[in-house]
This record gives C-alpha cells, structure tokens and sequence, in this order.
C-alpha cells in the first residue's frame, strides 16, 4: 500500500476553548492538538462521548475558529470561515424537505452560479454514483435515513471538494445499514481521491473505513494515538472478517477504556456541551 | 374527492336541509330565521342590483389590506425580534395575553382620534392580526434545525440568502398557519368594527338590516359573508395541503 505524504490540512497547537456562561466556568473543550491531514488519506477520530470530536471537527471546517493555534488548508489558514474546497456532511439530517432529492442536490451549485448543463452533468452523475438516480423527483421524507444521508453526501459531492469532512454521518443508522453506507464513502473516496475525515464513535467504523485513526482522550480532546491500519486503498466491509481488523478495534479500545472511563466521570451537561 | 370530503359534503347539506325544512314547516318562526333558499334567492337579487357594490369593494378592500398589512408587518416584527433575544424575552408575556385583551375596547379611543374613517377600522384589524403572525414566525424560526445554519455556512451563504434560501422555506408550514390566522383574524375585526360603529361596508350593512327588521337583506348578507370567508379559508387550506403534499412528496 503505498501511503500518502503530502500534507493537506494542518492543525498546529490548536485549542478551543468555550466561554464562560452566566455561573459556569469557561470549557477547555479541545487540543492543544497538532495533526497533519495527508492529501488522499482516509482519517477517522474516535473517542469518548463529549470528547471534543465534532469541535474538532467544526474547527477544522473553519466553523469554529480555533482560540489558540493554526489551522490551515492547502497552505492557507483557515479561521472562523469554510474554505473553497471543503465540503461537510453533518450527523443531523441535513436534506432540505421543500426541495426534490435533485434540487437538494444542485442546491449549492445553483448558489455558485454554474452553467445549468454542468449543473445537470455533475448532479446526474452524483445521483447515479450515490444511487439515487430513480429518486431523483422524491422528496427526502419519501426516502429512509440511509438515502437522505446518501442526498446530503451527494450534494457535497457535486461541489467537488478535496476535503470531505464528514461529522458521524451514520450515526442515526442501524448496524447493517452503516456497514453498507461505509462500502459507499470507500467508493467515494476512491473515485474523488479527496481526504477524507470522518467523526464517528463506532470503532469498528473507523477501524474499517480509515488508513490511520485518531484516538481521541476525554475532554480536552487531544490525539493519544494515532494508529496505521495499512488497508489496501481497494477495500470494502468484507475486512471486518479479517484477523488485523480485531486487533485494530482491540487497540483502539484498549486505547480509549480508560478515557472512555473518565469521560463518564464528567457531568454529562458539560461533556454535552463540548461536543 | 375522498371519502372524509364527500362526508363534509353531506353533513352540510343535511344541515342546510334540516334548517330548510324547520322553517318551511314552522318548526322555526321565518320572521326569526328565514329558509336558506330564501336567503340565496335574496342574495342573488342583491348581488344582481348592483346596490351592494359599493360596501362590497370597501369592506373586501379594507380586509385585504388589513390582512397585507398583518403579514408584512408581522413577518418582519418576528424577524427583527428573532434576531434579538432579549428584546424577545422581554415581550413574550405580554404576547402570551395578547388575546386575553378585547383589542376592541381601543375602537373608540381610535374613532376620537382618526375619526369615522377607515384608519380605525384598518389600526384595529392590523392590531388584531399581527400578533398572530409575530408568534407564528418566531414559533417558524425557533423550528428551523440549527444545522442548516451550518449547511448555509458550508456553502458560504451570506444573511440575506441563508435567510431566504433555507431559513424561510424550513419555516414555511409555520409561516403559513400566521398567514392563515391573519386571514381569519382579518375578517372578523374588519367586519365587526364595522358592525360596531361606521358609516359604510358589509358589517354596516348587516347592522342596519337588523335594525330595519329587514331579515332578507340580514341573512343575504350574513351568507354572503360565510361563503366569502369559507371560501378563502378553503383556498388557503388547499394550498396548506398542496405544500404540506410536496413536502411529504405523497397524498396528505
């Protein structure tokens, strides 16, 4: 497997901090964290609940800015605003009800101000590849989590972004289903060759989809390990079977117990908040 | 039609059947209650004169107007107010008794002020159906799922679009029961002040009618009322459904 190098997106001792509410002190949610995000990797991020994950996340995006530390993309720093080339797929059903899986899917497109051919070219395809094509006049209420998850991708997808952020897209969806829509990123990722990044607290998931995991401590959130899973890039679910995928999962909890452990320790609210 | 449409149908005719009938058979004095056939008839003969024109174009007039005004003013109002929290917080309450208030104890002080003219009538049917808008779009705008927000921010959407590409149709269904609240509201104020005290309209009109003892004129009026407010109260309802259809990509 030959693996990446090329630093793509930077995180240099990044921390975000929360401030203080009425009768409660600041939250230290996140960092300090240094990471480099290598271009084409497939990154995941485990950790415990309210660890900092999606602040990480946010963060990263440009939806948050950090308190301390650079964040930078392609060589540009990114603070407090998404840059052009980053697309984000959220946990919470992001699919516009009033708009035909289509039109959800042209949506940012039509907002850039692309010729309407390309507009047609990019979004059949992206319907076709995520296959949705014959759900293309549906409305998301007529289609199942799975397949309005699928329309939020693809309509991430039309954008053709390098950087694929994606915040426990599965998250809502039962274990089957999960497994299947990960064969889906894969192929994603294959064909795009963006990076990808993806927030999940299934370690199975992260161990399956992802060349190198981020395991992430209880709050603040910092990187404790960062482990290879040296997949072939040609992978798909069928690798849960395979002996080294245990012992990934096996290390990774072994990893998190105890901060997993911690993190219960916390009062939920807080640990909520951060997240 | 379906089978709960063909159900209403039924319900109303048997009804307007049953009062027929009362008062054909003496069931109900017809000096008190004329028969719904009379009052058609006289409505027809009204509407055919022309004499009914004049008050028809002010009060149908003022009713849209009103309800104009309402939805303009209370969109924005919920808008504004959803952008300020404190200021919100701050009138909540006093949104929350709006409608313990009979507004119209407020008519006379507007009839010393503004006079016999349409402005009173016009202050208390937007008095008495903004509110009505104010909460149903802050009630819109407090639903709008915060991820959308983000989505907007993703595709680097500035205010004004975020605002009109996804914040007005999430809120949309909520919208359009203010919208719907205002229309009715609308109605009632507009005809009931006129009813009260002015010198022209419908609401006048029935007014005098009962005073004259004129019973045709009254329930000619009267019925025409109820199928002008049934039937815009239908056609918003129709259209409440048709969105709520695509929404749901479905039969209601």
């Amino acid at each position: 497997m030959s693996v990446p190098t090329e630093v793509h997106a930077q995180l240099a001792a990044v921390t975000r901090v929360y401030r203080a509410a009425a009768g409660h002190p600041p939250v230290h949610a996140l960092g300090p964290i240094d990471l480099d995000l290598r271009k084409g990797e497939f990154f995941a991020v485990v950790g415990p609940s309210g660890c900092g994950k999606s602040t990480f996340l946010e963060v990263l995006a440009g939806l948050q800015p950090p308190t301390a530390g650079t964040v930078t993309f392609e060589g540009k720093a990114v603070n407090g605003e998404v840059a052009d080339g980053i697309g984000v797929v959220f946990q919470e059903d992001a699919s516009f009800p009033w708009l035909t899986v289509w039109d959800n899917a042209a949506f940012g497109l039509r907002r850039n101000g692309v010729a309407a051919a390309e507009i047609r070219r990019r979004v059949d395809d992206a319907l076709a590849f995520m296959g949705l094509k014959d759900f293309a006049r549906a409305y998301p209420s007529q289609l199942s989590g799975g397949m309005r998850q699928r329309v939020c991708i693809a309509r991430t997808l039309v954008l053709q972004p390098r950087l694929i952020l994606l915040d426990e897209p599965f998250g809502a969806l039962d274990a089957q289903t999960r497994l299947l829509m990960g064969d889906e990123v894969l192929r994603l990722w294959r064909r795009t060759g963006a990076t990808i990044l993806l927030i999940t607290h299934a370690l199975d998931e992260a161990a399956m989809l992802a060349d190198r995991v981020g395991a992430m401590s209880a709050r603040p959130g910092r990187f404790i390990d960062i482990i290879e899973t040296a997949w072939p890039r040609e992978r798909d679910s069928t690798i849960v079977a395979e002996p080294a995928f245990g012992e990934i999962t096996g290390r990774l909890w072994e990893r998190l117990r105890g901060e997993s452990l911690k993190a219960l320790g916390h009062s939920g609210v807080n640990a909520a908040a951060a997240e | 039609m379906m089978r709960v449409g063909w159900l209403r149908v039924t319900v109303i005719v048997a009804l307007i059947g049953a009062l027929e009938l009362a008062c054909r058979t003496g069931i109900i004095n017809q000096q008190t209650v004329i028969p719904p056939s009379e009052m058609a008839r006289a409505l027809w003969a009204l509407l055919a004169s022309g004499g009914l024109n004049a008050d028809l174009e002010r009060t149908l007039g003022m009713i849209a107007v009103v309800i104009a005004l309402s939805i303009l003013l209370g969109f924005i109002a919920g808008v504004a107010l959803h952008a300020l929290p404190r200021v919100r917080e701050a009138l909540e309450p006093f949104f929350a008794t709006y409608y313990a208030v009979p507004i119209f104890i407020f008519y006379p002080v507007l009839i010393a002020i503004f006079g016999l003219s349409v402005m009173p009538i016009v202050l208390i049917g937007v008095a008495t159906a903004v509110v009505a808008m104010i909460i149903a779009t802050l009630n819109g705008l407090d639903r709008v799922p915060a991820v959308l927000g983000k989505v907007a921010r993703v595709h680097r959407l500035g205010r004004i679009r975020t605002a009109v590409t996804l914040q007005l149709p999430a809120a949309a269904p909520y919208l359009f029961t203010g919208v719907k609240l205002s229309v009715s509201y609308g109605f009632i104020a507009v005809i009931a002040a006129e009813f009260i005290l002015s010198p022209a309209g419908l609401g006048r009109d029935i007014a005098d009618a009962y005073a004259d003892f004129n019973n045709r004129r009254m329930y000619a009026l009267i019925l025409f009322l109820l199928i002008v407010a049934t039937a815009v109260n239908a056609a918003l309802h129709a259209l409440d459904m048709s969105f709520a259809e695509r929404r749901r990509g479905g039969r209601p």
